[in-house]
């Protein structure tokens, strides 16, 4: 038996020979090399085993020739052993390998947003129409638990830390600049610049060109470092030190020395083309009193003018680490559910490690609640926020805000193949090749995304006006609003809500 | 059927308010008259009553009003009290039999100042060393609840038409310069006494009529701080919220009203340099205390009423002025009815702050 065993595709290209034209479209815009034109029959050929279903050919097919299905090629049905466990051994028998995966879980666990149901007022009060009243949706992160303190004339002083002012509670995540591409950065910022929120740079340092959107930039401080300094920290208006992410809880950052071209390099401040494996932990962060040790290092860094924000993975005890980071001193806490995204992930930890976001987020509002202290961080949820009603039930949950990255990269044209480690994104998003790279537009990367959180807005809004609720920050932490449909009793009291009927 | 306080209760409601500035006593009768006229915004499951100014001869005095179930109930809370408190006189509340208000639990009145010793050793503030007590005994003493516990003012309750739990109390017979009345129009009721409004905590007094949207936000914010939502009303988390920021973080009136009913962002943009410093950052500081949702209340506290509404203005609140005497109500016709010619009448716009206070201002 040779080292690779042939393995069918799980999907397949299927072309409409009437349609056709041989254009030769397809094989032009697959970077996985699956289309070619066979002079001799005079007709396009398709090998499917190089599809990653990007969908990048059945989008621009002048003729709408194309499509992919499901493969119906199958071992022996199995209930344990299904056609991609099996899969998963011969490859790692023939490579001796870990499995890499991209983006969020594929897997069918329990998704609490959608058994959650929002509530509308009639009757006793009324629901107020967005469209003719006015229905605020912009919030502040940081800290709230400030002295109240008055000048000689009585006037109350500003005693407030710093805060990060949001037209809209939602912030695009962080993915880095070496993950995804330079037009990809670009949509990003201009977009968060146009629509008064804030991007986040990630662990792959700030490209020189996107400097003067700083004042919409977080930037991120990682356990490896990259790209980190004097510069980096002061253009920023808020500083991330992510100490997890919900995809891969307990490891580091990964980045194909591929994709490491030579201005993410020098962006990074690390070698061309070598992998790039942030440390698992950081390594001057062994328990909570070093991590207040880094706050206050990156506060005295920047003059105590940022909020520092501390990004943790939704874990197990994420609220004992919550109420610990609500007092480091930093001001924001964003929590990433384990159905998170990320460009490149071992399988095994993406589909394994870490619990959902609806969970972690119901637990750590109530934890930092009971123990008084919700007012020394803002909350940011974050892992597989997919729809404004996604949002308002995090917000109702306790959220002050959520980070969206799937989300956004669907909006510039991701059709969620999960092959971002591989580098050869068709649609200019997770790549670095120049020809790639160029199909993503950032002029109408960032209207599309514009356009995307503006949406969510309006629904936010008309969601909000259903309830009787004109501003968002009577929202939060409103869990009157939700019920649990088809839960349990233990799920509806760790979300702390009723049941419907109730 | 679950209890008040073991499941949330929405109501529509009247209420309506009375001051005389220069300080001089108004019978209860007043306040009945001017009740009446909203009977039906009311249905008849509670109705209340809040005078400020009847105790004089104990002004220095907690008046501590109290339900209780039955005398295993009272044996329990007055060896409390007597454990933390002085007890300057004790009585039953005298009551009015009629036939409008029936099924009265025992109705008792105490007035009470701290025992200097308890109150050195336990390091608090006076007024903080008595709200504990407050909620210790009605979170604790099964079938004791006290509705009442400032000093020269009570609160006088029942489930009822508010005019009649006026007569049962015999109001006519005391002088206050400051009421407030409160008539109930509960969705649905275990007709609990301790449910119907006023609701009170050391002076503060509020009556409210509405429903708010934000309840459960506001309610899991200021239970951070102390406080415990045992009724579940809206009446109940607007009174913690007042007490909160107006005793505690010694805010004045206007700015916890700016708190709790904010400017939109977009007119604080329109107000000049100093009002919108000031406007924002109440709305930062206290973001969970803003309170969306049909609301009119009146804040009655020693030496004033303040009035406050939504800021869509959600549910109408009428003021007006004559002579000395300031009114506050549901409705005009509430206003009208106690005194027909009137200095100046107007409807505050949603959000806006009405205090009337005893000439030489707050006590």
């Amino acid at each position: 038996m040779s080292d690779t065993l042939f393995m069918y595709p799980e999907y397949e290209v299927v072309r409409d020979y009437d349609k056709c034209i041989a254009c030769r479209v397809c094989e032009r815009q697959c970077a996985n090399e699956v289309h070619s034109y066979d002079p001799d029959l005079k007709k396009m050929l398709a090998d499917s085993t190089k599809c990653v279903n990007c969908h990048r050919c059945v989008c621009l097919c002048p003729t709408h020739a194309l499509k992919i299905v499901k493969s119906d090629d199958t071992y022996k049905i199995n209930g344990n052993w299904n056609n991609q466990t099996i899969n998963e051994v011969y490859r790692q028998a023939g490579t001796g390998g870990v499995l890499l995966s991209s983006m969020g879980t594929p897997k069918p666990y329990p998704v609490y947003w959608d058994k959650m149901l929002v509530n509308a007022s009639q009757v006793t009060n009324p629901s107020i129409d967005p469209l003719r009243e006015p229905m605020e949706t912009a919030v502040y992160l940081g800290k709230k638990n400030a002295k109240i303190e008055r000048d000689e004339k009585g006037k109350l002083k500003d005693t407030l830390p710093p805060q990060l002012k949001l037209s809209v509670p939602v912030m695009f995540s962080a993915m880095s600049y070496g993950s995804i591409s330079y037009n990809a950065h670009e949509s990003l910022a201009r977009a968060a610049e146009e629509l008064g929120i804030y991007y986040n740079t990630g662990e792959g340092g700030l490209h020189k060109d996107f400097y003067k959107y700083g004042k919409n930039t977080i930037v991120q401080v990682a356990s490896g470092r990259f790209g980190v300094f004097k510069d980096y920290l002061e253009t920023a208006a808020a500083i991330e030190i992510k100490m997890g992410q919900g995809a891969k809880p307990g490891i580091g950052g990964h980045l194909p020395g591929s994709k490491i071209t030579d201005a993410v390099s020098t962006t990074r401040m690390i070698p061309k083309g070598v992998d790039a494996i942030s440390p698992a932990p950081h390594h001057d962060i062994y328990s909570i009193e070093d991590l207040r040790q880094l706050v206050y290092s990156l506060k005295e860094a920047t003059g105590y003018k940022k909020p520092v924000i501390v990004k943790i993975a939704a874990v197990h005890n994420c609220a004992a680490i919550a109420s610990g980071i609500a007092r480091s001193g930093a001001d924001i806490i964003a929590i990433d559910g384990f159905r998170g995204g990320t460009g490149a992930a071992p399988t095994r930890i993406r589909d394994n490690v870490g619990i959902p976001i609806e969970l972690a987020l119901a637990s750590v509002d109530t934890r930092l609640r009971e123990e008084g202290i919700r007012d020394n961080v803002s909350i940011v949820a974050a892992g597989s926020v997919r729809s404004a009603a996604d949002l308002v039930k995090a917000i109702a949950l306790g959220a002050d805000a959520c980070y969206i990255g799937t989300a956004a990269l669907l909006s510039l044209g991701c059709h969620l193949c999960r092959s971002c480690h591989q580098g050869k994104c068709n649609w200019g998003i997770a790549t670095q090749v120049p020809e790639l790279v160029k199909r993503l537009n950032p002029e109408v990367g960032y209207k599309r995304l514009v356009n995307l959180v503006t949406a969510w807005k309006h629904e936010l809004q008309e969601m909000m006006g259903g309830m009787g609720i004109n501003s968002v920050e009577a929202l939060r932490g409103n869990r009157l609003m939700l019920r649990g449909i088809g839960l349990t009793e233990k799920e509806l009291s760790v979300l702390g809500i009723r049941h419907a009927g109730e | 059927m679950l209890l008040e306080g073991q499941q949330r209760i929405p109501s529509g409601c009247a209420i309506s308010g009375v001051i005389d500035r220069s300080g001089k006593g108004m019978s209860g009768d007043v306040m009945i008259r001017s009740i009446s006229v909203m009977h039906d915004r009311s249905n008849g499951l509670g109705g209340g009553f809040a005078g400020y100014g009847i105790y004089p001869d104990y002004r220095d005095f907690y008046a501590f009003h109290l339900f209780y179930d039955d005398t295993f109930a009272k044996t329990n809370t007055e060896e409390y009290l007597g454990r933390h408190f002085e007890i300057a006189y004790a009585s039953e509340i005298q009551t009015r039999k009629i036939p409008e208000i029936t099924d009265e639990p025992l109705i008792y009145r105490y007035f009470v100042s701290p025992l200097s010793r308890k109150l050195e050793s336990s390091h608090l503030d006076e007024a903080e060393y008595v709200v504990r007590c407050v909620n210790k005994i009605n979170t604790y003493i099964n079938g004791a609840y006290v509705f009442s516990s400032g000093k020269n003012m009570g609160i006088f309750k029942a489930v009822g038409f508010p005019e009649d739990v006026g007569r049962f109390y015999r109001l006519d017979e005391y002088s206050g310069y400051s009421w407030t009345c409160h008539g109930r129009y509960p969705t649905n009721t275990p007709g609990w006494w301790g449910g119907a409004h006023p609701f009170g905590l050391l002076d503060f007094s509020i009556v409210h009529n509405g429903e708010i949207s934000s309840y459960d936000a506001n309610r899991r914010y200021i239970e951070m701080f102390g406080y415990k939502c045992n009724l579940q009303t809206d009446t109940e988390v607007i009174t913690y919220i007042f007490d909160y920021l107006v005793r505690r973080k010694k805010l004045t009136l206007e700015e916890a009203a700016h708190v709790v009913a904010p400017s939109f962002w977009s007119t604080i943009s329109r107000k000049g340099a100093a009002e919108q410093e000031q406007e924002t950052l109440l709305r930062k500081m206290f973001s969970s205390l803003l309170v969306t949702g049909p609301f009119s209340v009146i804040l009655g506290y020693t030496g004033g009423l303040m009035a406050l509404g939504d800021r869509l203005k959600l549910r109408s609140t009428v003021v007006a002025e004559k002579g000395d005497k300031a009114y506050i109500a549901s409705e005009e016709s509430a206003i009208r009815v106690i005194e027909p010619e009137l200095d100046k009448v107007w409807a505050p716009a949603g959000g806006e702050p009405v205090i009337f206070e005893l000439y030489g201002g707050r006590k």
